[in-house]
Parts: C-alpha cells; sequence; structure tokens
C-alpha cells in the first residue's frame, strides 16, 4: 500500500511521505527550468499526479468519442467515464445524488452560472451579502448582477487577524438579504472562514448560501450538507487536478427551480424550431460537448487524494505554514498578512525595501516557484494595504509534494533578499 | 544575451531603481495602474515656448522593472518635441509587444536594459507601465 500523511505524527514523519508523494508527480522531473524546482504556488494550481495525467490520457486513447448521443461502443464507454466522475464526485461532496453535480469549467463558471440563473430571479433592492476577501471571481458576477437586477452588495469586513467582522456580519443580514457568498479559505490570507456559523445566521435570515471552496480541502467523509451550503462552487486543477473542469454543486430543489444557463445541445430534452425543453438535472446546465478527458482526471484526482488522507494532509500544510510563518517573524522587516488561527497552507507577505515582483523573480532564479501581486483579489489588497495603495505581496502556497526543506530554502532566501536590498 | 551582457543590464535597472533622476511628487494627476500588480505610476510633462519637452518626470509605486523604466523614459523625453517623443514611446512600446527587433532598443541607451524583459511576457508589462501613461499625457498635451 502506498503512503499517506499521517495524523498527529511529526513534520518530519509527514515530510517524509511528502517526499515519496513527490515521486509521482513527473514535474518536478521534466519542468521547463534548470535545477530542481521548488513549487510554492499550490493555490493558484497544484501539480498533478500521473494517475491524473494517465486517466486523461486513458479517454483519448482508449475511450474518444462524445458522451450522451452516441450508440456505439466508444461512446458509451467515454458516457461511463465522464458519468463516473459525477458520481465519484458527488459521493466525495457526501451530496443528496449525482443530479446535484454540474460540471463547468471551474469555480469562475460555476459562481457566473448561479448569478446568471438564480440570481436573474432576484429583484430590485435585493441584497447579497459577500465579504471583503472574497477573490475577483466571487465579487465580479454578483456586481455584474446587481448593475443588471438593482441589487445591492454588502460586504462583511475583515478584521487585521485576517478573520471575518462576525458581529458585523449580523448586522449585514436582514429581510431583504437573498444570497450570503463567502470563501471557505482565503487565497491570500490563508483564512479558514467558519462556514456552517455564517450559513446557519444566512438560513435563519431566509438568506442561501454560496460557498466558494476554491481553496478549501473538504474533510474526507465531511458531507457537504454538513457544511451548511446550498452551493458550493470548486475547480479540479487546485486539488491535482486538471484544468479545464470543476463543479457546481447545489441543493437539489433549488437547481430544479432555476432556468438552464447556456443553450446548446446536451441541455435540451427537445427542441423545435420555436423553442426548446430542457433537459433534466444536471445536464440541463451542461451546454455543449462537455471536458469529458478532464472529468476523468478530476475522478482520478478525488482518488489520489483521498489516498493520501486529506486530513491529515491539511494538518501538514498548516504545519509547514506555521514554520514558514515562525521564521519569517525572526527577519525584521517582513510582514506576513493575516495571523488568523487554523490556518490552511497559505502564506502572503511583504519584504520591506523589496517589491513583490522583483522579490518572486529573484526567487525564481533558484528555482523557486511562488506568487506576487494582488492575487486576484484588489479589494483584499487595498483593505492591507496603505491609504490607496494596494499592498502588492508575495504568496507562498502549500501541497502534498511540498518538503520542509522547501519553507526553510524560502525563509532563507528572503533574509537574504531583505538583507541585500 | 550572455551572463555578463544580463548582470550589466541588471545593474542598470537597480542604479535607475534605487536612484530614480526624473521622480518627484506630482500632485493631482492621475495614475495608470497596472492591475496584476498594483503598481502605478503618473507622468508630468511641460513644453517650452518652441515646442519641445522642457520638464518631464513621473511619481509612483512599484517594482525595478516599471520604476526604472519610468525614469529612463522621462530622460529619453527631454527636449524633443511631441511628434518626436511619440516616436520613442512608440518604438520601445512596439519591442515589448514583439512587433519589433529586440535590437532596435540599442538607440536608447540605458532603455537596451529592458531587452531581456521583452522575453518575458509578465514583465512587459511593468516596464510598459510608465511609456503607456507618457502616450495619455502626450495626448493630453497635444489637446490643450
Amino acid at each position: 500500500m502506498r503512503r499517506a500523511f499521517l495524523r498527529g505524527a511529526s513534520l518530519q514523519a509527514n515530510d517524509a511521505v511528502a517526499g515519496e508523494l513527490k515521486d509521482e508527480f513527473p514535474i518536478f522531473r521534466t519542468h521547463a527550468g534548470s535545477g530542481p524546482l521548488v513549487y510554492l504556488d499550490s493555490a493558484a494550481t497544484s501539480q498533478k499526479p500521473l494517475a491524473v495525467l494517465d486517466a486523461m490520457e486513458g479517454v483519448y486513447r482508449e475511450a474518444c468519442a462524445n458522451v450522451h448521443r452516441a450508440i456505439h461502443t466508444l461512446g458509451e464507454e467515454a458516457t461511463r467515464r465522464y458519468e463516473s466522475a459525477r458520481t465519484r464526485t458527488a459521493t466525495r461532496l457526501g451530496a443528496a445524488s449525482r443530479r446535484e453535480v454540474v460540471f463547468t469549467r471551474g469555480t469562475t463558471e460555476s459562481i457566473n452560472l448561479l448569478a446568471r440563473t438564480l440570481g436573474e430571479g432576484f429583484s430590485s433592492g435585493d441584497e447579497i451579502v459577500l465579504s471583503e476577501m472574497e477573490h475577483h471571481a466571487n465579487l465580479v458576477p454578483w456586481q455584474q448582477l446587481a448593475a443588471r437586477r438593482g441589487l445591492k452588495l454588502r460586504f462583511v469586513p475583515v478584521l487585521d487577524s485576517g478573520e471575518l467582522d462576525l458581529a458585523a456580519y449580523e448586522r449585514l443580514l436582514g429581510k431583504k438579504t437573498r444570497l450570503v457568498g463567502v470563501t471557505a479559505t482565503s487565497n491570500v490570507l490563508g483564512t479558514v472562514n467558519p462556514v456552517r456559523s455564517i450559513a446557519d445566521l444566512a438560513h435563519a435570515a431566509g438568506a442561501l448560501v454560496l460557498v466558494d471552496a476554491a481553496q478549501y480541502i473538504p474533510r474526507s467523509g465531511a458531507k457537504v450538507t454538513e457544511l451548511g451550503a446550498d452551493f458550493l462552487a470548486f475547480s479540479a486543477h487546485k486539488h491535482y487536478g486538471p484544468f479545464g473542469i470543476g463543479v457546481l454543486w447545489g441543493r437539489e430543489a433549488l437547481l430544479e427551480a432555476m432556468p438552464p444557463f447556456m443553450g446548446g445541445g446536451d441541455m435540451i430534452s427537445d427542441v423545435t424550431l420555436e423553442g426548446f425543453t430542457a433537459n433534466e438535472l444536471p445536464w440541463k446546465f451542461e451546454a455543449g460537448t462537455p471536458a469529458i478527458a478532464e472529468a476523468a482526471g478530476l475522478e482520478a484526482a478525488l482518488d489520489w487524494l483521498d489516498s493520501v488522507d486529506p486530513d491529515a494532509l491539511g494538518g501538514y500544510e498548516s504545519e509547514l505554514a506555521a514554520r514558514l510563518i515562525a521564521a519569517f517573524d525572526e527577519i525584521p522587516g517582513v510582514r506576513v498578512l493575516g495571523r488568523a488561527p487554523g490556518r490552511a497552507g497559505i502564506v502572503a507577505f511583504t519584504v520591506e525595501g523589496v517589491h513583490a515582483h522583483d522579490l518572486a523573480a529573484w526567487l525564481d532564479r533558484s528555482g523557486v516557484a511562488v506568487r506576487a501581486g494582488q492575487h486576484c483579489a484588489h479589494p483584499l489588497s487595498r483593505r492591507f494595504g496603505d491609504g490607496a495603495l494596494a499592498v502588492s505581496s508575495a504568496r507562498a502556497s502549500f501541497a502534498a509534494y511540498s518538503r520542509i526543506a522547501d519553507a526553510d530554502l524560502l525563509a532563507s532566501l528572503v533574509r537574504r533578499a531583505r538583507e541585500e536590498a | 544575451m550572455s551572463d555578463f551582457a544580463e548582470a550589466v543590464y541588471e545593474e542598470t535597472i537597480r542604479d535607475r531603481y534605487r536612484h530614480p533622476r526624473f521622480k518627484r511628487v506630482l500632485e493631482g494627476l492621475p495614475y495608470l495602474e497596472n492591475p496584476s500588480c498594483g503598481d502605478r505610476v503618473r507622468i508630468s510633462i511641460s513644453m517650452d515656448d518652441e515646442g519641445r519637452i522642457a520638464d518631464a518626470a513621473f511619481d509612483g509605486n512599484g517594482c525595478s522593472i516599471s520604476m526604472s523604466s519610468a525614469d529612463m523614459m522621462a530622460e529619453h523625453l527631454m527636449g524633443k518635441t511631441a511628434a518626436e517623443a511619440r516616436g520613442v514611446v512608440e518604438l520601445f512600446l512596439g519591442v515589448l509587444r514583439g512587433e519589433l527587433d529586440r535590437d532596435a532598443l540599442d538607440e536608447l541607451g540605458d532603455a537596451a536594459a529592458f531587452k531581456g524583459i521583452a522575453r518575458l511576457p509578465v514583465r512587459v508589462k511593468c516596464a510598459a507601465l510608465a511609456w503607456r501613461a507618457a502616450l495619455a499625457a502626450l495626448e493630453e498635451e497635444g489637446s490643450r
């Protein structure tokens, strides 16, 4: 049996597991740069294990045909693999049925789908509550909707600690609140939000709840319903899966009541020249030929993630983050954004005298890949900035192949950058 | 490009970043911003009676690439007519967009340091920021 992360084990023990798992990621042998790759940008996208690449290639080599149409064997096999991914996702999320799992291109499309369907049922004066720490993907679709429908957007403030101001949140809720949209894990601050309490308060106010789970690793065995969400969106590519596929999960009764999103093949049950009848769930929301190989990749990614114990992996990532932050705290002039307890493996930071872009370019020379900039969260960057000037920060993020040595190398390079600046 | 040439270019960029010659506070002018990193720059251009740029300056916050690029640009604009200035700016932006050969930067003195940047799509935006702002400022000046 292959190795999995261990709960309650030492950081060193899990580091050894990460070392073994890293061999399953071809990128570390075949990447475009020179020298060893230290990849600390997994919050932007994770690297992909061989099992995922094989699953996708398998579709093209063995079952390349369109789904839900062909009467031939290949078509049946392609359909089987595509729908198998849906069943696997539904089981993993603890969904009530596979009809609740809609495949999209990713988190962004999932949220846009919701804004364009559910959102169109909102009326002028209705309110949507979001937070200041949302990624643009959970801001802009609602801004567009608000402009179309005359809605009011309200924002839960972020405290200096990087946590949401829950007292302020309670005051924002009211009779007009139709939807609360919140990220489960901040892609900048690493804060893991108390989604269940947020959802309970929203429901008590009669609002629906959307959880942006792009950065969130669900506990193994956890049911999405336990989060208290009515809708949940995520992308495969941040969880060891391929680009180009993601999920919108929603409660069946809600999805059933929503109008279709894009029009085209597969989302219809009948079409005349004058009109169409929408297909049943979940295909009602899946117009056109879907990402079939990517669905197989998503299934393989979920299998892979579960095989390494996601709960223990989450703990390991948090410990790496804590180690990195402790090292940063020893370096004068390094500031970590957000200090929420129980954070995920995401650490955004600034270095006095060194612009984040320059730092990232310089780190890249040593083979260390980090993100730099505003991380698709301009309002949050302004919130942690200096007056009108948004903070531009570097961000390190960890995954199953991250090693203690990666965190230590980053800390020592940052120290050097700070001293030489 | 040889490692040596890259090192020389880098030193130039670093020097202009740390010791800018044309940077000063420019109150009240609008900033041009690079949304991906938050870098921002604003440009001031004033003409003399003969229609030549008597003073060029910039103000802003950003990485070494965006700020040193702004400083070198201001230097290049000095003494030029609006049409000449526009020509220089178009040349620089043309190289960064990949439309002109990188060697075209050789005639821009220190700005030749950005030849290497032209190959890095992500940093091109940093290097281009001030020059794009200058185009807008020249347009403003021309419409006066």
